[in-house]
This record gives C-alpha cells, sequence and structure tokens, in this order.
C-alpha cells in the first residue's frame, strides 16, 4: 500500500525527518509513536503533499505510484485520507458541505454517517468553527467516512476526546478499516478483506484500546529507531520513557 | 487604483448625464416584458412570475413600466400617484433627509423621476416580500429616484430590490433618494441587490428613522462590476428597543470604487444595533465604513467588518464608535487578510484542487446569514455568489 524509501524533509530549513524508510502493506494498522517534536506529524504532512514540508532526498510510493511530488487533491483521490489533529476553521462553509466535498463523486448520506457519529446538530455549523477537541475528531472521521480512503493516516485520534466519545471514535475507526465487522456470518473469518491500511498518530496508546495494531514504530529525532508490537512498544515507553530510543538511534 | 484621497474624482460631474429620457410603455403583464431586460432582472431577484410576491414596481429610466399590489392593506405605487392619493405625504418627503444635503440630494429634488411608495397599513403582515427595481436603459441618463417606504405600526413589511442597467449600456448615474419610516412595533426587511455596468456611478442617499419596538432588517448585496458607488445609509433609532441590523455583502473589481457604509444613531434606550459587512476587493478599490452612535446609557451596538485581497486592490477599513454617556455597550471588529493557504490545502487533501478550493472558501466568507430571504431567492443568491467568484479567480 505505502512504501517510504530513504525520506529526508525540511521544514523551515531545518531538516526534521532525517533518513525514513517505511512499509505498510494492503489491510495493516501501523501505530506510530514519538516524543513531541520528534517529526510524526510533519511525516504526515509529507505524506499528504502539504506545503511547506519540502522532501529532499527519498521517495513516496502509494499503490505503487511515485506521488513524491504530487499534488494534495490527487493524492486524496488516489486514496489517501488525514484526520488532522488541528485543522483549521472555514467560516462560512457549512460541516455538510464538507462532508459532500470529501464524499467526492461517490453517492453519501451525509446525514445517516452524521447520526452515526451523534453529530448531526453540527451539520449546519461551520466547518470547525469553536468545535471541542472530540468534535473536531468526530468531524474529522465524519468527512473520512464520506471520502473512503484505502490509507488513513490519523494524527492523535484520542486526543481532547472525554472517555464515552473515544469508545465512539474507536468504533468508526474500525468501521473505516472495516474491521468494525460484527457478525462475519456470511463468509468465513479468513476470507474477510483487509484492504484498507492506516498510520496512526498515538502519544498516549489509549487508542491501543479500541484498534487493533498490526505494528507499532517509534519515530526518534528524525529517524524510525525501532518496529515490532505496539502494545510491547507502548509498555517499553510507559516504563522507561524514551530514553530508551536514544540507545536504539546510537 | 482608487484610494480614499480619489473620492473627489469620482464624484463626477452632474452637467456630463442627461436628465430626460424617452417615456416606455406600461407593461400589463411580465411575462410580456422584452426578454434582455428580463434576464436582467431575473439576475436581481425579480420573479416576473410574480408567484411568491405580494406586489411589484418597476421603473425603466423615468417611466414606472409596471406596477401592482396583490395583498389588502399593501400599498405599491409610484411616488407622483401616491402624492395624488395621500395628502398627507408632505409630512414624510424631504422630513428624514434634507435636499440640501449634497448636490445629489439636490438634483433629486429639482429634477425627480418618479421612485416608488410602498406602504404596509396597521398590523398587517406581507406574506410574501413586495418587489422592486430600478432599472437604467439610456444611454448617459442620470435616473433620480426618491423613494418612500412607510411600515405602520406593528405591520411587517418585506421589499427586495435590484437595480440593473441594460447590458449595452456604458455610462449612467443613478441617484436614489430613500426615506423609510418604521412604526412602533413594526419591522421592515428590505433587501437590496446591484447589478450595475462598468462605468456606472451610483449615489443612493437613505435614511430610515425607527419608533419604540421596531425593527429594521437591511441587507445590501454588490458583487457586479460598478463605475463608483458611494452610499452611507444612516438609521435613527429613536424609539425605546428599536432595533437595526445592517448585512452588507461586496465585491469591487477592477476599476471599481466602492465607498460603502452604515451608520445607525442610537437615539434611545434598549436599543440595538449590528452592522456586519464581508467585502472582497478583486482588483478594485472597497472604502468599508460603519459608524455606531451611542446618544443614551443601555444602549448595545457592534460592528464587524471583515475584507479578503484577491488579485490586488485596496480595502480600506473604518469603523467607527462613537458614545456620548457613560453605560454604553459597543464594540467593533474589523479584519483585512489573504485566504490562509492551511484552508485550501485542508481542502484539498479531502479530494477537491486548488481553484476550486479558494472558490469554496469566497463563497463561504461571502455567505452571510442573511436574514428574512425567501428560499427560493436565498438559492438565487448563492447562484450569483458562485458565478461571481468564479469570475475573480
Amino acid at each position: 500500500m505505502l512504501s517510504i524509501e530513504e525520506l529526508r524533509v525540511e521544514v523551515g530549513g531545518k531538516t526534521i525527518l532525517k533518513n525514513v524508510n517505511m512499509e505498510i502493506p494492503d489491510g495493516e494498522t501501523h501505530i506510530l509513536f514519538g516524543p513531541n517534536g520528534s517529526g510524526k506529524t510533519s511525516l504526515m504532512m509529507t505524506l499528504m503533499g502539504f506545503s511547506g514540508y519540502n522532501v529532499t532526498r527519498g521517495k513516496i510510493t502509494f499503490k505503487g505510484e511515485d506521488i513524491t511530488y504530487m499534488p494534495i487533491y490527487e493524492r486524496a483521490r488516489l486514496g489517501i485520507g488525514v484526520s488532522f489533529q488541528r485543522p483549521p476553521t472555514i467560516n462560512g462553509l457549512k460541516t455538510r458541505s464538507i462532508v459532500e466535498i470529501s464524499a467526492g463523486t461517490r453517492s453519501v448520506d451525509v446525514d445517516e454517517l452524521a447520526k452515526q457519529l451523534n453529530f448531526s446538530d453540527f451539520l449546519d455549523r461551520d466547518v470547525n468553527n469553536n468545535f471541542s477537541g472530540g468534535e473536531i475528531k468526530r468531524s474529522e472521521l465524519l468527512q473520512l467516512m464520506a471520502q473512503q480512503p484505502d490509507l488513513v493516516l490519523l494524527d492523535e485520534p484520542e486526543s481532547g476526546v472525554d472517555l464515552e466519545s473515544i469508545v465512539l471514535i474507536g468504533d468508526t475507526i474500525n468501521l473505516l478499516l472495516r474491521r468494525g465487522i460484527k457478525h462475519p456470518l456470511e463468509k468465513p473469518h479468513k476470507d474477510i478483506d483487509r484492504t484498507k491500511s492506516a498510520l496512526v498518530i498515538t502519544h498516549t496508546g489509549h487508542i491501543l484500546n479500541y484498534i487493533t495494531a498490526d505494528k507499532g514504530q517509534v519515530l526518534y529525532d528524525g529517524v524510525l529507531c525501532c518496529s515490532r508490537n505496539a502494545r510491547e512498544i507502548l509498555k517499553w515507553i510507559r516504563e522507561y520513557g524514551y530514553k530508551e530510543c536514544v540507545r536504539c538511534t546510537q | 487604483m482608487y484610494t480614499i484621497n480619489d473620492a473627489k474624482d469620482v464624484n463626477l460631474d452632474l452637467n456630463k448625464y442627461k436628465v430626460d429620457a424617452e417615456d416606455h410603455a406600461y407593461i400589463k403583464d411580465l411575462s410580456q416584458i422584452e426578454s434582455t431586460d428580463a434576464n436582467q432582472l431575473l439576475d436581481i431577484g425579480v420573479d416576473t412570475d410574480e408567484k411568491n410576491r405580494v406586489g411589484t414596481f418597476i421603473q425603466k429610466d423615468k417611466s414606472v413600466i409596471h406596477c401592482k399590489t396583490m395583498q389588502d392593506g399593501i400599498e405599491v405605487m409610484s411616488i407622483s400617484q401616491a402624492q395624488k392619493k395621500h395628502g398627507w405625504l408632505s409630512d414624510y418627503i424631504w422630513k428624514n433627509i434634507s435636499p440640501d444635503t449634497d448636490k445629489f440630494t439636490s438634483q433629486a429634488n429639482e429634477k425627480p423621476h418618479e421612485g416608488y411608495f410602498i406602504r404596509s397599513l396597521p398590523g398587517i403582515k406581507t406574506e410574501h416580500p413586495v418587489q422592486s427595481c430600478l432599472y437604467i436603459a439610456k444611454e448617459g441618463f442620470s435616473q433620480n429616484v426618491h423613494n418612500i417606504v412607510i411600515a405602520e405600526e406593528n405591520s411587517e413589511l418585506h421589499i427586495i430590490t435590484g437595480c440593473a442597467t441594460a447590458p449595452h449600456l456604458v455610462s449612467g448615474l443613478h441617484v436614489g433618494v430613500s426615506e423609510f419610516y418604521v412604526k412602533k412595533g413594526a419591522k421592515l426587511i428590505f433587501t437590496m441587490i446591484h447589478d450595475w455596468g462598468e462605468k456606472i456611478n451610483v449615489r443612493p442617499r437613505t435614511v430610515t428613522t425607527v419608533e419604540e419596538g421596531g425593527l429594521v432588517i437591511s441587507n445590501y448585496i454588490s458583487l457586479r462590476p460598478v463605475g463608483s458607488l458611494n452610499m452611507y445609509p444612516t438609521t435613527y433609532l429613536n424609539g425605546k428597543g428599536a432595533v437595526a441590523r445592517f448585512n452588507s455583502v461586496l465585491v469591487a473589481n477592477k476599476g471599481d470604487f466602492m465607498d460603502v457604509g452604515s451608520r445607525i444613531v442610537l437615539n434611545a434606550p434598549d436599543t440595538r444595533a449590528e452592522i456586519i459587512s464581508r467585502a472582497i476587493a478583486s482588483g478594485g478599490t472597497i472604502i468599508a465604513r460603519g459608524d455606531l452612535v451611542g446618544k443614551v446609557s443601555g444602549i448595545k451596538a457592534h460592528l464587524e467588518c471583515k475584507g479578503l485581497i484577491l488579485n490586488n486592490g485596496l480595502m480600506h477599513a473604518i469603523p467607527e464608535l462613537r458614545a456620548y454617556v457613560p453605560g454604553v455597550e459597543m464594540s467593533h471588529e474589523a479584519a483585512v487578510g489573504k485566504i490562509d493557504q492551511r484552508e485550501i490545502e485542508y481542502l484539498m487533501a479531502r479530494g477537491i484542487d486548488e481553484d476550486e478550493a479558494i472558490s469554496t472558501i469566497v463563497r463561504g466568507f461571502l455567505n452571510v446569514d442573511i436574514e428574512g430571504l425567501p428560499p427560493n431567492f436565498k438559492n438565487k443568491l448563492d447562484k450569483i455568489i458562485s458565478e461571481t467568484q468564479k469570475d475573480m479567480i
């Protein structure tokens, strides 16, 4: 699905990502850990093609296509979708409209989707205008539900979300990744398609209680320094902090 | 490009304009209006079917070509007709505003060409809006109209008025003196859409008085090219608890000069005023003014002016607050900027290209939730905004 090779990225003349290699196969969910300022969000913004994130070396391949310098909207149309942590407010644009934009040519029942996310009352409000942390997450996921991307990039989906809503957020992510099927009676379990992939940034690891991760990785000082079971990584970080990563990168 | 110092230069020479025009025949049935004219009228919100309107007034150059009312208790007629019918009208004409105010008001006094009289009788509420249209078809004509609107006690009057010119017109001047009277407990919703030509100069002079418990909502929309537009409508809230809300949406294209503002004087206790404007300088100049004047304690007033600059141009915001007594609550908020790149890229991440993203943001910017518009009219307005922003980018 996604392949990143020797990626180096500069932001404002400063090298933020030094040498990132990453592989996300079809159907896998990867968790990205890392301390503040390690470059997690920069990696996500680079994958989406945002301005200000200059790739100075390396290559990003998505579905076999080199997307390193592709415009943002083409990446979106190709199947990458992002849930932003701090999206901008767009005055005068209703949430309903941005969900319709996200749907593109797909026919989508916006009201029904919003109902699932308990977000119906927000459809006629301006996009992200005075939304709380949890409301922003639900708005972002609603847009992704309409967009139906093949690769979902989630930047701290649990931050600022109360305990009640985190269940809803987790359920929605599983739905997005087609993991939420509760009674797969029509097919044997082994035949259920797992084609949707995800890269999830987390600080706290709370989200791991609600979604199934295939792998965890740690980004430290612009380099991926660890790649193993996500829960194991989380346990290490809880016990020893990120200072263990220093030893790993040496 | 014009700046605020050029106001005198665009203050134009009245002698260059003709003050007489041929008469146009009266049209009994609006479906028989010339198609070129009809298209222009549709664009500014005139419903030629008259289905969702309770009255119509259309003036072409100096001739009233259509005028009728379809609801009891609502009067729509030309000002000259109204003067004949209502002897008392002299108590209203040139009472809110003096003919000596400036050369345009004196021109309207000395060389008048009709104008409308619209009145709702006490307690009557318009079921649908009354529509009016002032249209210039003669090249180089100075159309000088005088309008009177009276919302009698506890009535509710909704007016949609559009002004436009024939498509071929190069030069022209529109002088419009308007005196609005909102009586005790009455409500007036007045929406004005302008669609002039590139060299047309426009000088509306409007003064409104509002009595106790009265409400005036005024919406002004000008998105299409105009040579120069200068107006500073003034509203006096004279009765306790009177309320005024003014919304305007302006776009100045290349070569346009707009000097537009609203002034609201709060003369009575518990009065409230709000002025909201959205302005886009797309190559042209906009002086966006707003003036709130608090004369008694306990009033509340807010002014919000937001501007956006696309393709250069000048946005000059001049918000003013004047308080004469303690205990007033007045505020203003003015912001001028360009479109935030983060907003553009956020939308692009949902799959639309840069141009579409920009136009979506501009549409949102102009989309002030304008109160009191009928739904079909709102759709039409959205369409006009949509088309306008396409031309800008």
